[in-house]
């Protein structure tokens, strides 16, 4: 058996990078995939305590996030097409408005 | 415990940097030794079959996001019938009854769809 | 195996707004499209329903669903906050959505599915509950914003709203996970009872609630979270923002006062300075930001900012007063429903003066509002008073209470902090009341009549605001008791 600490360090790892390329990415599909991964990592932590407490709850919780990412990934989608329709760029830096 | 346990994938270690220097030296002879006659027909994507038109890389149609957000929206909440599926015994008249009312919120998302015309292609 | 009848009526809001909001959706594509006007009835009718529904579901406390919800003085507390404030909104936007010639059914569709999100996170008792809540209420929530299709800043705001908002949900399910992982459990009961065991996980436990902890941060609006706010508050429809302004910080504040002192009480203390450094950060930023502001609307957000502040001093008091903690979260309840009523009148007179396409929303475009609509003038001035804390309004009584707590737990800088930058405060609302009364307009420019909606959202909050000054009483009571229910 590969221990769970392996398990939730490569959580740890993929939850870093998604949180670095939510930072630095400019491209609003990246940041969006970086969301994506950072959701993944959770479950794969979700998964590893689930199977180091025995118990199977925590592979319930997994279907509900993925559920839930499915649809914030259609929401989501949609309002990026709205805006590449209307600007042609999918540059975070050009879509300002309004002043952050 | 670790150590032991990581042992045994040694083997598996040593096949993949067997195989990646192989197939690493076959390329590199090949480019080195072997010589090249490039022609109009041996330069194509497909050496036969149909003639590529275009870029792949070129835009195509916001209709297939749309279609592809609905089979992946649909898609994916069917995923609720696997956990329901394996304790469906055990909860009896009530797992059927709940999971009627799951797949009736489904049929009125796909009805509202339906009226909006999304699924109508040439719309 | 059937759940027994009282647990359908413990979730009576929730089930009453998803119907109605099913039924709005599935209807609007049948009827035709001079006949809209009746969506607006339609949701009406579901807000008013929404409302008795919280009133059936008080009569039968205790929980729900196999301990998944549970119905106590406190959810039935946030339940008329969110859903007396979306009632509000469904009157408030119905004009707008005529003027602004935007679709009707959607609109009131989504509006109650985030309600409902909201109200389950009003009496959710477990962490992922509360996730499903949230994304309910926050995915509707993203669509309202990008409801002005035609307008570019709305889908900016429906998107910075959509990808931070995403971003934070994320953090609040690494939370949940770790300490999934430290306890074995989600249940905030089951949580308290595992962490007091379990003390060679106190550093999971403590990671995992400052993980929790953003992403509530980031509903409420608190700093170093609260960058999305102006954009989105300025972007979305106005109706919509003053949504967004009352429901979910409500609903936020709930699960964050339920985290905190039903699954987190004694375990960890680490959480007071993170409550604490928050609160301090959130009121500077927000007051001193809000001075710069010549938009209605992004001064008003960056009010909201602070206001979310005021609430978490009133959280940090709570925590320090130890077993005394029912004043500082009874506070926090009373304030939640003063300020629902200021921020609901005053952006729905933001939306009322907008004019077509939201066009006036500068401070200076204010200008000569007294003559012009003096009753509006004077509603709007109102809000602002209570917003700032001058007595007889209840933002009065709401300081005045957060300040008694903070005092009594013995937190002297927070006091000092939240006096200063209520002084500052005074600076941007008494400014845009100057420019209403005491500066000529520059140009002829009549405002639109006010709309029967508008209308009747005016009087109400008005009402309550006075209201809630002169007989603080019941409410307090009521406030006090749910704060017990928390323990």
């Amino acid at each position: 058996m590969v221990p769970s600490s392996y398990y939730l360090v490569l959580s740890a790892v993929l939850f870093g990078l998604g949180v670095v390329a939510f930072v630095f990415k400019r491209n609003i599909i990246t940041i969006f995939m970086s969301i994506e991964l950072m959701l993944n990592a959770v479950n794969l932590a979700f998964v590893t305590f689930s199977q180091h407490l025995g118990k199977l709850n925590g592979q319930v919780f997994v279907f509900f996030v993925i559920v839930v990412a499915a649809a914030e990934a259609a929401v989501g989608l949609a309002i990026i097409i709205l805006i590449a329709k209307h600007r042609q760029s999918l540059n975070v830096e050009r879509v300002d408005l309004l002043k952050l | 415990m670790t150590d032991s346990y990581l042992n045994q994938y040694v083997p598996l270690l040593v096949h993949m940097i067997v195989a990646a220097g192989l197939s690493a030296i076959l390329i590199l002879l090949s480019t080195f030794v072997g010589n090249r006659r490039p022609t109009r027909a041996k330069m194509q994507a497909y050496e036969c079959g149909m003639r590529p038109t275009g870029d792949a890389r070129e835009p195509f149609s916001v209709k297939f996001y749309l279609v592809a957000m609905l089979f992946i929206l649909f898609d994916v909440e069917a995923i609720f019938f696997y956990p329901w599926a394996y304790v469906f015994r055990d909860l009896q008249v009530f797992g059927f009854v709940e999971m009627m009312v799951y797949i009736g919120i489904l049929l009125v998302g796909y009805l509202y769809l339906w009226k909006k015309g999304a699924l109508d292609w040439n719309r | 195996m059937f759940p027994p009848i009282q647990d359908i009526y413990r979730i009576a809001p929730e089930l009453v707004a998803c119907l109605f909001g099913m039924l709005i959706m599935v209807a609007d594509p049948f009827v035709p499209r001079e006949r809209k006007g009746a969506m607006g009835r339609l949701g009406l009718a579901g807000a008013l329903g929404a409302l008795v529904a919280v009133e059936l579901m008080s009569r039968h406390a205790g929980a729900a669903m196999n301990g998944l919800l549970v119905v106590d003085s406190f959810s039935v507390f946030l339940h008329m906050i969110i859903y007396g404030a979306a009632s509000l909104v469904v009157l408030a936007s119905y004009d707008y959505l005529e003027r602004e010639n935007l679709q009707q059914g959607e609109f009131y569709a989504l509006l109650f599915f985030a309600t409902c999100g909201m109200g389950i996170m009003a009496s959710a008792t477990e962490l992922m509950t509360v996730f499903v809540g949230l994304e309910i209420s926050s995915i509707a929530s993203y669509i309202l914003a990008c409801y002005r299709r035609a307008a570019l800043k709305s889908h900016e705001s429906a998107m910075k709203y959509f990808l931070l908002g995403s971003f934070a949900t994320a953090f609040f399910l690494y939370g949940v996970a770790m300490v999934y992982g430290a306890t074995g459990t989600t249940s905030l009961v089951a949580i308290r009872a595992a962490a007091a065991h379990a003390t060679d996980h106190h550093m999971l436990l403590t990671l995992g609630f400052g993980m929790l902890f953003v992403g509530m941060a980031f509903k409420i609006a608190a700093a170093p979270f609260q960058v999305w706010t102006p954009d989105v508050y300025e972007g979305a429809p106005t109706p919509v923002t003053a949504l967004l302004a009352s429901g979910p910080k409500a609903a936020a504040f709930a699960v964050l006062l339920r985290i905190v002192f039903t699954a987190f009480g004694d375990a960890s203390s680490t959480w007071f300075w993170i409550v604490w450094i928050s609160a301090a950060l959130t009121m500077v930023v927000g007051n001193f930001a809000a001075v710069a502001q010549s938009n209605v609307k992004r001064m008003l957000a960056y009010s909201s900012i602070a206001h979310a502040g005021y609430l978490l001093v009133a959280v940090a008091a709570a925590g320090a007063a130890g077993e005394e903690s029912a004043a500082g979260i009874a506070a926090v309840l009373f304030y939640l429903v003063a300020y629902a009523l200021m921020k609901v009148g005053a952006f729905t007179i933001v939306s009322h003066l907008g004019g077509s396409g939201e066009q006036r929303l500068e401070i200076d475009d204010y200008a000569g509002l007294s003559t012009r609509q003096p009753t509006t003038a004077a509603c709007l001035a109102l809000y602002l008073l209570s917003l700032l804390g001058l007595p007889l309004t209840a933002g009065f009584l709401g300081k005045v209470y957060i300040f008694q707590a903070a005092l009594d737990a013995k937190l002297i800088w927070l006091v000092v902090i939240m006096a200063v930058t209520t002084v500052v405060g005074a600076f941007y609302y008494l400014r845009v009341i100057w420019v209403m009364y005491f500066r000529e307009a520059q140009q002829d420019w009549t405002p639109a009549p006010v709309a029967p909606g508008v209308a009747a959202v005016m009087f109400l909050t008005a009402a309550g605001i006075l209201a809630l000054f002169f007989f603080p009483g019941p409410l307090m009571t009521f406030a006090a008791h749910s704060a017990l229910s928390l323990r």
